[in-house]
């Protein structure tokens, strides 16, 4: 099976040469002339001009040197704005470290007093109890001391 | 034997002296006809200015490989063209350059006519017939922009337009036909 290009308006059997078709239009070629001349008179103009290298230079540096210095201000922007960021996070989690150690000390200082309390409580009741009671050691001793009396 | 040639320094010398002349003699003649070329495939005048000082550029460096098969203004036009295509290529890879095009349009690159002694109704209607084909080779594919200005701009022959784009003379031919049916379709809706 052959491929056939689909047939469009305006194709003719034979491709015309070129230089049948210039030949046999001259609105074409007049068109052609007017286009080339054209052509010429603007680059002669554009390659003759005088060349403001000094204006077209400065321009462009400075057009170099405001995109330069936005992208250097957007860069510093950026940057001082994350480094901004960053620098409050450290501060916010050095405040809530330490929050968080002065509650843990806190927390130590009063385990450590209830501790102390809860000791002196046990030594008082102890101390208590044994002024209360009377030293088994010393009991036969009272109790002579007591039939001497009753004698 | 080995046949051994060994030149001296003095003839190496005027050797170089004598290609760095005739390169210059090429620049010179060859020049504006680059340029021109350049700037009616780009409409840019600075474009056409950069990429015709880095065809030379490119010619000064390659000028010891060229053996003269084909004319100097052959080569020299094909080495435009391929720069022009690398720009083109890297344009499109470098999207955002796209916004700062300065090629100019069609009714200012259409403004440039011949200082003659017409009246002005010819000048007006010869403008006219301008911007046409500048509309029509607007429209048409690279290849066929590049064969058509090399032909009815720079006036080259189609066996010197096959021999610098590389193409065959019947492909050319092919490609201005169809140019030359675009302007001429042009003129006609408009005429």
């Amino acid at each position: 099976m052959t491929w056939k290009p689909k047939w469009k308006p305006g194709w003719t059997s034979r491709a015309e040469e070129p230089a049948e078709i210039e030949a046999s239009d001259p609105a074409l070629k007049q068109a052609l002339g007017d286009f080339k001349a054209s052509m010429r008179a603007w680059s002669g103009a554009a390659y003759n001009r005088p060349r403001a290298v000094q204006s077209i230079v400065v321009h462009r540096s400075w057009q170099l040197a405001a995109g330069w210095s936005l992208a250097a201000v957007l860069l510093a922007g950026t940057m001082s704005g994350g480094l901004y960021e960053h620098h409050q996070r450290v501060v916010a989690s050095r405040i809530a470290a330490a929050h968080k150690a002065e509650q843990e000390r806190q927390a130590a200082a009063q385990r450590a007093l209830d501790k102390a309390q809860q000791e002196d409580d046990v030594l008082a009741s102890v101390d208590a109890d044994v002024s209360r009671e009377v030293p088994s050691a010393m009991e036969p001793l009272a109790q002579l001391t007591d039939e001497g009396d009753s004698k | 034997m080995a046949a051994c040639t060994i030149l001296d320094p003095m003839t190496m010398a005027t050797a170089d002296e004598h290609a760095a002349q005739e390169f210059s003699s090429v620049v010179a003649s060859h020049r504006p006809q680059i340029f021109r070329f350049l700037l009616a495939s780009t409409r840019d005048v600075d474009l056409a200015e950069t990429l015709t000082q880095e065809c030379f550029l490119k010619a000064h460096r390659n000028w010891s490989s060229f053996r003269g098969d084909s004319s100097a203004m052959t080569w020299l036009m094909r080495i435009a063209i391929n720069l022009q295509k690398d720009h083109w290529r890297n344009r499109r890879m470098q999207f955002w350059r796209q916004t700062r095009t300065n090629s100019v349009d069609l009714d200012e690159a259409s403004d440039w006519l011949p200082s003659g002694e017409s009246s002005q109704e010819t000048r007006l209607l010869a403008r006219e017939r301008v911007s046409q084909v500048w509309s029509a080779v607007e429209g048409l594919s690279e290849r066929q922009r590049t064969v058509f200005l090399l032909r009815y701009v720079e006036e080259l022959e189609l066996s010197e337009i096959a021999h610098t784009t590389g193409l065959s003379e019947g492909t050319v031919k092919a490609h201005l036909s169809r140019a030359l049916a675009r302007v001429r379709a042009e003129l006609g809706g408009k005429r």
